[in-house]
Parts: C-alpha cells; sequence; structure tokens
C-alpha cells in the first residue's frame, strides 16, 4: 500500500537570529551570527563567555501572568507553534485528528534549578505549585496540545540533541499510521544557566573563543574547538496531503521519509566510522522512495566539534555515493544559530524546507581554513541557488546517546 | 498590626493582578475565586502564600479550601 503523502504548510520558529520564521531565515542568508556575551557576572566562574541566546524574549509575545506558569521550554515553542500555526492558515481540523510531536533535549531544567534556589533559601512553601508541570519534559507538547485543543495524542521523543528531528520523524509517522490528520511538531530547549554551561565545559565540548564569539561556531574549520551553546525552538505543522488539499493550504514541501538509527558505539562520541549516521540517511531515503541522485542538499548536524564534524561528511559519501556525493551542497546553519540542542532538529529542518521552497541555501559561516578532511562540497559565506525541478534535501540530527536521525524533504 | 477591609482588598487585587493578570477593579468582595475570578487550585496556593507574605497571616491549607470568596480572605486576614 502506497504510504500516506505528508507535507509541511506551517513554519514557525524562535532563535539566536529572530523572534520568528521570517527575521531567521534572513539572517541565515545574510550569513549573520546570534552569538552574543553572557551576563559579565557569569564570567569569572565559567570558561565559555559567549552564547546564542534567543533574539527576542517571550515577555515581548505572551504576557506575564502566562509567563510565569511555563518554564522557557514552553514559552518558546508556544510563540513558535503560534506562528506555525497561523502560517499554515490556522487550520480547521477535528481535535481528535491533531496531534502533537514537540520535545526537549533537556527538559525544563531552569525551572529546576530557580525552584531549587527557592527552596534552599526560603523554604517549601515558597516552591511555585507550577514547579512540577514546568519542569517535565512533557510540558512543551501539553502546553502545545492545551492551546490547540490536539487531542489525537501528544508524544515527546527524548534523544538529546536529536529530539527535535525525532519528533518531527514522529509526526510523520503519526499522520501515516491513521491517527491525525494534522501534527503539530518541532522541538524547544531552554537550558542556557552556568550549571549546563559548566556541565558541557567539563566535557571539553564547547568551544572557548571568547575573544571573538561571532566566529566561534565554524563547522569545518581546521581549528574549530567546539560548538556554542543556543536556545530556542522550531515547529512545523504537518498535514496528510489529502487534508492540506481539501483547505486549499499553501505546501512548503513533501515530508517524505524518515530514518532513524544508533550506533551503539560510545555514549556520547559518535561513531568516526558514521556507519550509524549513513545508515539512517539510507532509510530515511528508503522510505521517501528516492534515490541519492534525487538529493541536491544536505543541512548537517555539524556543531564544530573537533570528532563529529568530519566524520558526518564521510557518512553523507558513504550513503549517497560518490557521484551524488560530489554534488550535494552542504551546509551547517549551527554557524550562526549556535547548537540549539533538543531545538535543532526542527529549526534546521525549517530552514531545509525553506531552501527547498525559496531555491536558496543558506550558507555555513567561519571557515577560515576548511578541514582537509572534509569529505564533500561546502557552502561557504554566500548562499547559493538550489537546482530548479523535483529535487530533496535531508536534514540530519544526531545526539548524546548515539541516537541518529535522517529526514527526507521533497520539493513541493 | 491590623489591615483595614480596604487595605486588604487593593493588597489582593495587585497579587491576583500579578498571579492570574486580572484588573484589580475586578477583585470586590462578593467574587468567587473559582467561578467569578477563574483562579485554579495552584494559582490559590499561589495568591495565598503572597497574602501570608504581605499580611503576617498564616493560612493554613485546610482553611484555604474554605475561602470561596474575596470577602472569605478578607474575614480570614482580619481575624
Amino acid at each position: 500500500m502506497a504510504k500516506t503523502d505528508v507535507v509541511v504548510t506551517g513554519l514557525g520558529a524562535t532563535t539566536p537570529l529572530g523572534g520568528d520564521v521570517a527575521t531567521t531565515w534572513s539572517a541565515l542568508l545574510d550569513g549573520r551570527s546570534g552569538i552574543t556575551s553572557l551576563p559579565e557576572e557569569w564570567h569569572e566562574s565559567l570558561p565559555v563567555h559567549f552564547a546564542g541566546r534567543i533574539a527576542q524574549e517571550p515577555s515581548e509575545k505572551l504576557p506575564k501572568p502566562r509567563l510565569r506558569r511555563l518554564d522557557r521550554t514552553q514559552q518558546f515553542a508556544l510563540i513558535a507553534a503560534q506562528e506555525a500555526w497561523t502560517d499554515a492558515g490556522t487550520p480547521e481540523v477535528d481535535p481528535l485528528r491533531l496531534g502533537v510531536v514537540v520535545s526537549s533535549g533537556i527538559g525544563g531544567i531552569l525551572t529546576i534549578l530557580e525552584q531549587y534556589d527557592i527552596f534552599r533559601e526560603r523554604g517549601w512553601r515558597r516552591v511555585s505549585p507550577f514547579t512540577v508541570p514546568m519542569l517535565m519534559p512533557n510540558s512543551p507538547a501539553a502546553a502545545i496540545s492545551l492551546e490547540f485543543t490536539a487531542r489525537a495524542g501528544s508524544h515527546v521523543p527524548v534523544s538529546a540533541c536529536a529530539s527535535s528531528a525525532e519528533a518531527i520523524a514522529n509526526g510523520v509517522d503519526m499522520i501515516r499510521s491513521g491517527r491525525a490528520d494534522v501534527v503539530i511538531a518541532g522541538g524547544t530547549e531552554a537550558a542556557i544557566h552556568p550549571l549546563n554551561i559548566a556541565s558541557f565545559a567539563s566535557m571539553r565540548a564547547l568551544s572557548t573563543r571568547n575573544d571573538d564569539p561571532a566566529t566561534a561556531s565554524r563547522p569545518w574549520d581546521k581549528d574549530r574547538d567546539g560548538f556554542v551553546m543556543g536556545e530556542g525552538a522550531g515547529i512545523v505543522i504537518l498535514e496528510s496531503a489529502e487534508h492540506a488539499a481539501k483547505r486549499g493550504a499553501r505546501v512548503y514541501a513533501h515530508a517524505s521519509g524518515v530514518g532513524y538509527t544508533n550506533d551503539a558505539y560510545d555514549i556520547v562520541q559518535p561513531d568516526p566510522e558514521g556507519a550509524g549516521q549513513a545508515r539512517a540517511i539510507t532509510q530515511a531515503l528508503t522510505d521517501a522512495d528516492l534515490t541519492p541522485a534525487d538529493i541536491v542538499h544536505v543541512n548537517a548536524h555539524a556543531t564544530s566539534t573537533p570528532a563529529g564534524d568530519v566524520g558526518e561528511t564521510r557518512a553523507i559519501r558513504s550513503a549517497l555515493g560518490d557521484s551524488a556525493a560530489d554534488r550535494v551542497a552542504v551546509t551547517s546553519t549551527k554557524s550562526m544559530t549556535g547548537h540549539l540542542l533538543g531545538g535543532a532538529g526542527a529549526v534546521e529542518s525549517i530552514a531545509t524546507v525553506l531552501a527547498l521552497h525559496d531555491g536558496r541555501i543558506p550558507p555555513t559561516i567561519n571557515i577560515q581554513e576548511l578541514d582537509p578532511d572534509v569529505a564533500v562540497d561546502i557552502v561557504r559565506d554566500k548562499p547559493r541557488d538550489m537546482p530548479s525541478g523535483d529535487v530533496a534535501a535531508v536534514n540530519e540530527s544526531f545526539g548524546f546517546g548515539g541516537h541518529n536521525v535522517a529526514l527526507v524533504f521533497r520539493r513541493a | 498590626m491590623a489591615h483595614t477591609e480596604q487595605e486588604i482588598l487593593e493588597g489582593l487585587g495587585v497579587i491576583i493582578e500579578e498571579i492570574v493578570g486580572t484588573e484589580p477593579s475586578e477583585v470586590t468582595p462578593e467574587k468567587s475565586f473559582v467561578d467569578d475570578l477563574d483562579i485554579d487550585s495552584l494559582s490559590m496556593v499561589e495568591i495565598a502564600v503572597a497574602a501570608q507574605d504581605k499580611f503576617g497571616v498564616e493560612i493554613p491549607d485546610e482553611q484555604l479550601k474554605d475561602l470561596k470568596t474575596v470577602q472569605d480572605v478578607i474575614t480570614f486576614i482580619q481575624k
């Protein structure tokens, strides 16, 4: 039986580059960095003095009493979901046929840390009665289900930095399995706090380029020294093509194929051979009924760490084969946004979908000298036009724990 | 120090606006927290804790469930 055709009909995001999709996308095409300095008072205790902080604070969009009872992950997710829902033309859908799959890699950690401080300083009575519904990892999905009266089911796949790509993949599967006509899918992260920076820094995962934060995130550069923490959310509206056609919705792209694998190699290091990553791409292509020849673009996971970036390009080459890998245009938008962890896969899926829709691929910035081991063609410094016609692109996301997710989007 | 009824009413208005966003002018003695002001049980806990801080009167949990209207809280605090 043919698979249900799933399409993307709405996009929403709040990122270090902008409070919505339009400003984020134009900054990505302009090659602008969203990385800024952390508060002065954090500097002394941390080896990293910068991050990709959100460009527009949620207080500009949500009223204060609302903010009080929402973790920052929920605030971002709701803002992005509202934008995506409006962008999709506020679909009329039976609540029993509307699903939610929205992840966070870390969950409501800012709530946990803030309330723990309150508990220690002022006792249990002063701990917010909303602490539990704010810190639970399903809180963003739950808030969105409530806001949009989505009753088909809410899911929260947690796979570290692959979480929101996995959420989109699960959303596609939810529509294909017949459980929903429309799914609000994506992810959110809000973890910029001294403890979290210390935790990533202690595993030597973060860039410490304190003298030049805007160039710190430099995937595939010879001197890359780690990733840059970011925060934000990305949400897409997934819809069965039939449902979208019936209401005359604008279609950005087809969400054609999903692939999930696990390296089972190391808890944090990626398999240097990239075999699991390559299998995810191959699986997603097979699922999409496409071949490597259809793929013109990859939005890579590449986070600017010495270990990951180059291995990923080998995995792309091995999955696509030499002739396709020679002409595929690869980019890492993390060079501009930083690494949004559990929000990364969704924001990068939006960039992938817009690249297909607008025909332009955003560049990777900050490569001063390309690592000679990079095995594919990287779009550097300036956006590149994408071939016209019926082409497809891949978004890749990997997470601590060995998770590999590949998503294939085809031009509508 | 005893508070006048008006002081308590105004104080509750400020607290309720901060916690749930209701206009202080809406907070009048006869209003029911649940039915008129649409305040849920978790927000009620927050309001009670804030009122304790402001007026220096402890509101035990077993009392809280009996305080249905704004006037009930005013009376309790004045006692």
